[in-house]
């Protein structure tokens, strides 16, 4: 975000205001979308069912509903538990959120930070979240939460790999971390000297796109990998003993992470912002470009759900193989892959 | 207290600068010390393991927090990526995978205190030391923070010789993990 808006200069401590209100609109937007488009309404329809209708037209407001029902719920802390660390698991997983819609551009001028390391920065403070699970798993003094929050670790810390190394080969490409480098690179590419659409990276970082996606997906711990919240063994892990507010913040952080990385992921790999055929510099893109982002978004998130929605869940070995045997060794081979296309093109 | 007492107060002098004071650093870097120290204290003297886990969090983050003060923004997001992300990960998983006890832990007595005391204070002198006699008098570039791209191109020409020692430091360590995981 640039110091002036609509030419009217503004202080620091407005600039500050301003970010803190369009970062709370960026992690509960993309959170409320995708748990009324595709966890209400596609999981229903998927089902042959209608999903909620009652509450505002085609159940719209249901959202509203379900956060006035968590507000009037008590807040349940177990005798055994560890008071402290209990209380503060679900802020830690939330400021992980909060810190990385940090990162995303949605327009020329409309960023929060616009800083060297951007993309790194956004992998770096999505793993904080892992301790926050890890301190809701062991503070809640529950056998089910613990082994939830054991298996959530393990799950997690394997995963990270390939989603570090899959963005790799677009950070080669683009020859930045900048996030708005490489919606950039994207913008002004060419395709063999064709610049029609630029050179959106899932072109050539298509294998870097799938394993970043499957990465994502564990990430998440949504199907098909949630066993860290297997409900048929373990309750549901690391959340059993969370109610209230609480839980509806694990669930806050969980869905708002999955509308940030969708986002990451159409900002690396789709274009982000840009939409081919105009100016990436062009004035119209601070208005059109967070409506752009968010379309791109909601694309990315339907490929997250549709699986999350079809696919039936993995066996705890099946998972870690398939991380460390093929994952990991395949966004490998991709890196030395685009390097050596880098370097020779 | 408004900035201009601030400055009066140190006189408008900064010794690491030479010149401008720089209040909001200074500031913050108090608060990034101070949280720094209380939470290294608890966690040495807390008799809780996971506690001490999470406190070493605290210290670590407050680490990361004075790198990007000093502008070297890729070391400090590397400190949060590797240290929080991947460390304390490990640590939180081990302690309960292994344990799992709740509570206070009676195993932690801190008997071997004086012997801790001592290779803390060997390693601050060894490291004090080496800073001291690598930078005296050099003074840092304020003009902007320091650049991914630089860092990588002096890591792979001008440190390419430790870096790769490392790499086999690194290497060494791994195959000893499965060297005593087999007990073959």
């Amino acid at each position: 975000m640039s110091s002036t808006i609509l030419a009217i200069e503004l202080a620091y401590w407005q600039q500050t205001g301003l970010r803190a209100l369009l970062g709370l609109v960026g992690v509960l937007l993309p959170a409320g979308i995708l748990v009324y488009l595709f966890l209400f309404k596609m999981m229903s329809f998927m089902q042959s069912r209608l999903g909620p209708m009652e509450a505002g037209p085609y159940g719209s407001l249901q959202l509203l509903a379900e956060v006035g029902k968590f507000f009037q719920k008590e807040d349940l802390i177990p005798a055994a538990a560890d008071r402290v660390v209990f209380k503060m698991a679900p802020f830690v997983v939330l400021i992980s959120t909060f810190l990385l819609v940090l990162v995303i551009p949605a327009g020329p001028d409309l960023w929060f930070i616009d800083i060297d390391t951007g993309i790194f920065l956004a992998l770096a403070v999505s793993s904080i979240s892992v301790i926050g699970i890890l301190m809701a798993g062991w503070a809640s003094a529950s056998k089910y939460s613990l082994i939830g929050g054991l298996r959530a670790a393990g799950q997690l810390v394997a995963y990270e790999l390939p989603l570090v190394l899959a963005v790799m080969g677009v950070v080669i490409q683009a020859g930045t971390l900048n996030v708005q480098g490489i919606v950039m690179a994207q913008a002004s590419g060419e395709i063999f000297g064709w610049g029609g659409i630029g050179n959106p990276f899932i072109l050539t970082q298509f294998v870097g796109f799938a394993i970043f996606l499957i990465a994502v997906q564990a990430e998440l711990t949504q199907p098909p990998f949630d066993m860290p919240v297997a409900e048929s063994e373990l309750v549901t892990g690391y959340l059993t003993e969370y109610s209230g507010l609480r839980f509806l913040m694990f669930f806050i952080g969980e869905f708002a992470t999955a509308g940030i990385f969708s986002a990451l992921a159409a900002t690396m790999f789709l274009g982000g912002w840009y939409v081919p055929g105009l100016d990436p510099t062009d004035n119209l893109f601070n208005v059109i470009g967070p409506l752009v982002l968010i379309g791109k978004m909601v694309l990315v998130a339907f490929l997250i759900f549709w699986f999350r929605f079809t696919y039936p869940r993995f066996r705890e070995d099946q998972l870690q193989q398939l991380a460390w045997k093929f994952l990991i060794p395949l966004s490998l081979v991709n890196i030395v892959a685009t390097g050596i296309l880098k370097v020779v093109f | 207290m408004s900035t201009s007492t601030l400055f009066a107060a140190t006189g408008g002098f900064d010794p690491l600068t030479g010149g401008e004071v720089m209040v909001a650093q200074n500031i913050a870097f108090a608060i990034m010390a101070v949280t720094m120290l209380v939470g290294a204290v608890r966690m040495v003297t807390t008799r809780n393991v996971v506690h001490a886990a999470l406190y070493l969090v605290i210290v670590l983050a407050g680490a990361a927090g004075v790198f990007i003060l000093l502008g070297a923004e890729f070391v400090g997001v590397t400190q949060v990526m590797v240290y929080i992300g991947a460390i304390i990960v490990l640590f939180l998983f081990g302690i309960m995978l292994t344990r799992g006890s709740f509570g206070d832990d009676d195993g932690v007595d801190g008997e071997r205190r004086s012997m801790a005391a001592m290779v803390g204070a060997l390693v601050l002198a060894v490291m004090a030391a080496a800073l001291v006699d690598t930078f005296r008098d050099a003074e840092l570039s304020r003009a902007q923070p320091s650049l991914t791209a630089d860092v990588g191109d002096l890591i792979f020409s001008q440190y390419i010789v430790p870096f790769e020692a490392i790499s086999v430091l690194l290497l060494a360590a791994l195959i000893g993990a499965i060297v005593v995981a087999r007990g073959d």
